[in-house]
């Protein structure tokens, strides 16, 4: 059952443009995908796997349109190439929201373990960053979407379990 | 038929339609044949023509050819299930099908062996789906276009490569142009 953030966080990214969204699913962003799915001015076209998916989100830039991501942080282990030699390379401006498993209130030990390397491998590519842990910490989001498209790169927006728990 | 050879029967007509084109030695050939503002070369991320091309087919009316390899597709199998899911009839899918890693040395993909591209392609849901010879491949993607139909084609062709400067340009330059000439 979506909550008021999922679709405060759905109209967000519609207020800003994105017209183009592409995700793999995560537990912790279901009510968004289900916010998504009910949304006509976002066309959703789920992926198998993210690199795909950004392969489809330079795409639709390319084409005309606003793209994003919805992922989870463990993907950011099979991305690293494409952030690079393709969504970097070619300066397109891509928002990752990303479920940030694996922090404080995560009950899947293995979650942990990427992520203990998820602000290192966002690091290591220099892409902008931003943790959402606290639900006011979403008040950001309008200016984040603004800022990525303002310098053309990939931007992550971590989600982390304390941030769905509190939110409403 | 190698690619080359292939890609030089196909200038004819491809050459004023939009081509998302695969990583190494297929863009610098079809670089070096056909320079044009509506080709977007790939100069890296192994794989992703096809999704690439695909987005842009779902952003946007005109039609789009992807041109991607054996080997690439092999990578990124599945998003050829997306593409039968979310049918876009202005996207041609050309699968240049020569059994090998061209740019790397010409080392066999499976697709040169057991494997059928084209019964994967029908298998993930994708309708029209054909498998031809590399001569017969200009009559076949023409037909395609003029069908309007989306079009998955495996064109089958020999392996090797000739010998054909990399690809100096910007990718910011490539990026630009092509996004003019999708806007055109």
């Amino acid at each position: 059952m979506a909550k008021e953030m999922d679709k405060r966080i759905i109209g967000d990214f519609v207020e800003n443009g994105v017209d183009f969204v592409t995700s793999v699913p995560c537990k912790q962003l279901a009510g968004v995908i289900e916010v998504l799915d009910r949304t006509p001015a976002i066309k959703h076209v789920p992926s198998n796997k993210e690199d795909e998916g950004m392969g489809l989100c330079a795409g639709a830039y390319m084409g005309g349109m606003r793209p994003a991501i919805f992922m989870q942080n463990t993907a950011l282990g099979v991305v690293v190439n494409t952030l690079a030699t393709l969504i970097q390379f070619y300066q397109i401006p891509l928002p990752m929201l990303i479920s940030y498993r694996g922090e404080v209130g995560e009950p899947v030990a293995c979650q942990v373990e990427m992520a203990l390397h998820t602000k290192a491998i966002l690091n290591q590519l220099h892409i902008p960053t931003y943790h959402f842990h606290r639900p006011e910490d979403a008040d950001e989001l309008p200016g984040i979407l603004n800022h990525t498209r303002m310098c053309s790169k990939p931007v992550a927006i971590l989600t982390d379990a304390s941030f769905w728990r509190d939110a409403t | 038929m190698i690619r080359h050879d292939l890609l030089k029967t196909l200038i004819p007509v491809i050459s004023d339609q939009l081509v998302v084109c695969n990583i190494g030695a297929p863009s610098q050939e079809l670089h070096s044949l056909d320079d044009q503002p509506t080709n977007f070369y790939m100069l890296g991320t192994m794989g992703l023509a096809s999704s690439i091309g695909f987005g842009l087919a779902l952003a946007q009316d005109k039609p789009v050819i992807s041109i991607d390899g054996d080997g690439s597709v092999l990578t990124n199998l599945a998003t050829l299930s997306t593409i039968a899911n979310n049918p876009r009839d202005n996207f041609i899918l050309l699968i240049v099908d020569n059994g090998s890693y061209g740019s790397t040395g010409d080392q066999p993909t499976y697709a040169g062996r057991r494997t059928s591209l084209a019964a994967v392609a029908r298998a993930c849901g994708c309708e029209t789906v054909i498998e031809v010879a590399a001569e017969d491949t200009p009559q076949a993607l023409a037909d395609a276009l003029a069908a309007k139909r989306m079009t998955v084609i495996v064109s089958k062709c020999d392996s090797g490569n000739v010998q054909v400067p990399v690809i100096t340009m910007n990718p910011i330059t490539i990026r630009e142009r092509f996004m003019a000439a999708v806007a055109e």
